[in-house]
C-alpha cells in the first residue's frame, strides 16, 4: 500500500507549532515520550512501546562453527524488520532505504561498542561458538524507530539466558534449563540511541520526533551512548550542517537521557526478576492495558442466552464422548518415570481435562515427570514418546483459575512456574543420572 | 449447523450481534429481501434498506460485522421500508456512495485530479466538478490541497470518483479547504458519533473556544482555531474522546475552561 501524503496544511501548521515551540502532543522540545517495558514468558523476548511506537525484540541462540579469522569469539547476528502492520507504506520484502538505514544503525550501535563480551560466547575454540541473534520486529510506527529499536534490543539482551555449558577435555555437555539455571550473556555496559531532529536549517531542535514530526524535519541527528558518558554511534543524516556547539549541546542531553532510560531498564529487569523469582505471574498478557471504546458504549449489551442449555445439550449428544483418562506413570528404569506425556488432541471436546493429583508415591519421578513437560526439553521428550494404547491426561492442582483449552499447552506453563522449586531439590541427583546417561 | 438458525430482526435490535448471524425479516421469510408480499394486516412496506454490516441471504439478512443491531422506521408516505444496519468500530475506511470525505491531492493528471482518500485506491476527481467551473475558469488547485467532496461513484470494481457540486450544481460547503488549520486521524465510529445531531462533544468544544470544525466519513478531521494552542488543545480532545466517557471529558474541559 502507498503511505498516506502530508498535506500542505499539515506541513505548514506542524512548522508554525514547532516555530512556537508547541508539540502536538504537548510535550517540550526536550521531551521524550512514555517507555514502557514489557517481558514475554520467554528469556529474551520484550516489547518497548515509546509512546505509540512498539517494537518487538527477541533473542535466540545456538551452537554454531566459529568465523575462520575469529576461532575464539562468539558470532552476533542483529535484524531488524518493518512489518506491514506498523505503517501502511511497509511492503514485506522491501529493501527499502529507510530499512537499510535502520539495520546499520543498530549494527554499529550494538556491534561496533562491543557491549557483548564475545569472547565469553566461546565453548571450544576453532570449533563450536554461541552464536547469538537478535531479532526485532517494529510493530507500530509513530516516529523515532531507531530509540524504541536500540531500547528494545539491549533490553532483550540483558534479558536474555543462554543455556550452561561445561567443556571436560575434549566432551561438552550442554545443559537443559531444568538441569541448571541459564546463564545470563555477559554485557558490559548498554548503548542508548537517542534522535534530534532539526527543522528549518537547523534553527529548531526536538528530542524524540512522532511520526508528524519526522515527516517534516530537515535532518536527524543520532547519539548513542551509555550511562557512562562514552559515545558508541553518532550519525548525521538529512544533510543539514551542524555547527560545533549544537552537537555538543545534543551530546549533553543525551548523556541526561541516556541515565533516565538506563534506571528506567535497569527498574523493569530487576521487577521481572522479581516476579519470576516469586512464581507470579508474568508474560505479555499481563501487562497489556485496558483501553475500552466509548463510542458505542452501553451500559449492558443484551446477549441472547434463550436457547443455550438447549443448544448446549444438543452440542453434547451430538459429539463424541471424551477419550478415556489414566493417570497411569510409565516406568522407564528404575527411578524414572514419565507421567501424561503425548496424549492425543482433545481440542474438539469443549470440557476442561481433568485434573488428577499426579503420583505422589515417586517423588523423583514426579520431578523427573516435571521435567519431561516443560517446553525446553521439548525435542529430547517428543523422541522419547512412546505412545499409545493410553492417552494419558496430565495434571496439575496448583493454577485453579486457569482454563485449559488445549490439554497440552497449560501444564507446562505452569510447571515452569514451579520447575525452579522443584529443580533445587532434585538439582544433584538429575545431574548424576543425566551424566551416566550421556557415557552410556 | 448453527446457521440454520435465524431470529426475528425486530428482536434483535440493540443488541449485538456476531458474523454469521442471520436475521429473519417478518412477513415471507422465504422471499428475497428485495420486496416484501403484502401480507394480511401487515403494514404496507416497500423496499428493505440493507445497510453496512448486513448482506441479503435466502433466509433474510446475513451480518457480516460484529456490532450492534440498529434500525430506523420507515419515513412518511411508505415509499421507503426501514434500514437496519450494524454500528461496529472500525478504523479502515472503504468508500462508499455519497458520502462526504476530506481528500488529500496527489496528482494533477490533465483533466483529472487524483485524491488520497484513505482507501485502497486513489479516488478521481474532474476540475469540471467544482461550483462555477468552467474549461477557462479552472479549479486552483495544487498537490497537498485539502478537498472536501461526496463520492458519485464507489464500488469494489472500480475507481472511485469524487465530486464537489452536489446533483443541482451548487456546492454546499465542499470543495478546497483551507490553508490553515490542522489534519488529523480517527476512527469511523468516532466521526460518525461526532456527525451524530446535537453531539454533546461539539456542544461542549463551542463553549471553549470559537473553531471551524470539518468532518469526513473517512476518518479525517480538519480543525481551525485562532491560535495555534488552541487547535492542539481541539485536536487532542477530539483524538482522546475515542477513549474517554462522558464524566472524564466534561472534567477535562471545565480545567481547561478554567485556565
Amino acid at each position: 500500500m502507498k503511505a498516506t501524503p502530508l498535506s500542505n496544511c499539515e506541513r505548514r501548521f506542524l512548522l508554525r507549532a514547532i516555530e512556537e515551540r508547541k508539540r502536538l502532543d504537548g510535550r517540550q522540545c526536550y521531551d521524550y515520550r512514555n517507555v514502557r517495558i514489557s517481558f514475554g514468558a520467554d528469556y529474551g523476548c520484550c516489547i518497548v512501546e515509546l509512546g505509540k511506537t512498539r517494537v518487538l525484540a527477541q533473542v535466540s541462540c545456538e551452537l554454531v562453527p566459529p568465523k575462520p579469522n575469529r576461532p575464539t569469539e562468539g558470532i552476533l547476528f542483529f535484524n531488524l524488520e518493518l512489518s506491514p502492520m506498523a505503517a501502511p507504506g511497509f511492503e514485506p520484502g522491501r529493501q527499502s532505504e529507510l530499512l537499510v538505514k535502520l539495520n546499520r544503525l543498530i549494527e554499529r550501535c550494538l556491534r561496533n561498542s562491543r557491549c557483548i563480551d564475545t569472547e565469553s560466547l566461546c565453548v571450544v575454540a576453532g570449533e563450536k561458538v554461541w552464536q547469538i541473534r537478535l531479532d526485532l520486529h517494529l510493530l507500530n510506527h509513530d516516529g523515532n524507530i531507531i530509540d524504541a529499536a536500540s531500547i528494545a534490543g539491549i533490553v532483550a539482551l540483558c534479558h536474555f539466558r543462554r543455556p550452561d555449558v561445561s567443556v571436560q577435555g575434549e566432551e561438552v555437555t550442554v545443559y537443559t534449563p531444568e538441569e541448571r539455571d541459564p546463564v545470563p550473556l555477559s554485557i558490559h555496559h548498554m548503548p542508548i540511541c537517542v534522535s534530534f531532529a532539526f527543522f528549518q536549517q537547523g534553527t529548531y531542535l526536538l528530542v524524540d520526533p512522532s511520526e508528524r514530526e519526522e515527516r517534516v524535519m530537515d535532518g536527524l541527528l543520532v547519539i548513542a551512548m551509555n550511562k557512562h558518558r562514552e559515545i558508541c554511534t553518532i550519525q548525521s543524516s538529512g544533510g543539514i550542517m551542524l555547527v560545533k556547539d549544537q552537537v555538543l549541546r545534543c551530546s549533553k542531553i543525551t548523556a541526561v537521557k541516556v541515565a533516565e532510560i538506563t534506571e528506567l531498564i535497569q527498574k523493569a529487569l530487576e521487577n521481572d526478576q522479581k516476579v519470576r523469582k516469586e512464581g507470579g505471574k508474568f508474560g505479555f498478557a499481563e501487562s497489556i492495558p485496558n483501553q475500552k471504546i466509548t463510542a458505542f458504549k452501553m451500559e449492558s449489551a443484551a446477549v441472547n442466552t434463550n436457547n443455550v442449555e438447549e443448544q448446549a445439550e444438543e452440542i453434547i449428544t451430538k459429539a463424541d464422548p471424551p477419550s478415556e483418562v489414566f493417570a497411569k506413570p510409565i516406568l522407564h528404569t528404575p527411578g524414572t518415570a514419565q507421567i501424561g506425556e503425548g496424549i492425543e488432541n482433545s481440542w474438539g471436546d469443549l470440557e476442561e481435562s481433568e485434573r488428577e493429583e499426579a503420583a505422589e508415591e515417586e517423588g523423583e519421578s514426579e520431578a523427573t515427570a516435571f521435567e519431561c513437560q516443560t517446553m525446553e526439553t521439548e525435542d529430547t521428550s517428543t523422541m522419547r514418546e512412546t505412545k499409545k494404547d493410553e492417552p494419558i491426561v496430565l495434571s496439575d492442582s496448583e493454577e485453579e483459575e486457569v482454563v485449559i483449552l488445549e490439554p497440552q499447552e497449560l501444564p507446562r506453563k505452569t510447571r515452569t512456574q514451579t520447575n525452579l522449586k522443584q529443580e533445587n531439590t532434585s538439582k544433584k541427583a538429575f545431574n548424576k543420572r543425566r551424566r551416566k546417561k550421556r557415557a552410556a | 449447523m448453527a446457521a440454520g438458525r435465524g431470529e426475528a430482526a425486530e428482536a434483535c435490535v440493540g443488541r449485538v450481534v456476531l458474523p454469521g448471524d442471520v436475521l429473519l425479516l417478518p412477513a415471507c421469510p422465504d422471499e428475497d429481501g428485495e420486496r416484501l408480499r403484502l401480507g394480511a394486516g401487515a403494514a404496507p412496506r416497500g423496499r428493505l434498506l440493507c445497510g453496512p454490516g448486513l448482506r441479503r441471504c435466502v433466509a433474510g439478512l446475513l451480518v457480516t460485522k460484529c456490532g450492534l443491531l440498529r434500525h430506523r422506521q420507515a419515513g412518511g408516505g411508505g415509499a421507503a421500508g426501514g434500514a437496519y444496519w450494524v454500528d461496529s468500530q472500525q478504523k479502515r475506511y472503504v468508500p462508499v456512495k455519497g458520502d462526504h470525505v476530506i481528500g488529500i491531492v496527489t496528482a494533477k493528471a490533465g483533466d483529472v485530479f487524483k485524491l488520497d482518500v484513505g482507501g485502497s485506491e486513489q479516488a478521481s476527481l474532474s476540475y469540471l466538478a467544482f461550483e462555477g467551473a468552467t474549461k477557462r475558469n479552472r479549479p486552483n488547485v495544487q498537490v497537498g490541497d485539502l478537498i472536501y467532496g461526496q463520492f458519485l461513484v464507489a464500488n469494489k470494481d472500480m475507481e472511485p470518483e469524487m465530486v464537489c457540486i452536489d446533483s443541482s450544481g451548487r456546492s454546499s460547503g465542499m470543495g478546497i479547504i483551507g490553508q490553515d488549520g490542522f489534519l488529523f486521524k480517527v476512527s469511523l465510529g468516532l466521526i460518525r458519533k461526532l456527525l451524530a445531531p446535537k453531539c454533546e462533544i461539539i456542544q461542549e468544544l463551542s463553549q471553549l473556544y470559537p473553531f471551524e470544525l470539518v468532518l469526513g466519513m473517512n476518518g479525517r478531521i480538519w480543525v481551525k482555531a485562532k491560535t495555534v494552542q488552541q487547535t492542539l488543545i481541539i485536536v487532542n480532545i477530539l483524538e482522546a474522546c475515542e477513549y474517554m466517557t462522558a464524566e472524564q471529558r466534561k472534567q477535562a474541559l471545565a480545567k481547561l475552561s478554567g485556565n
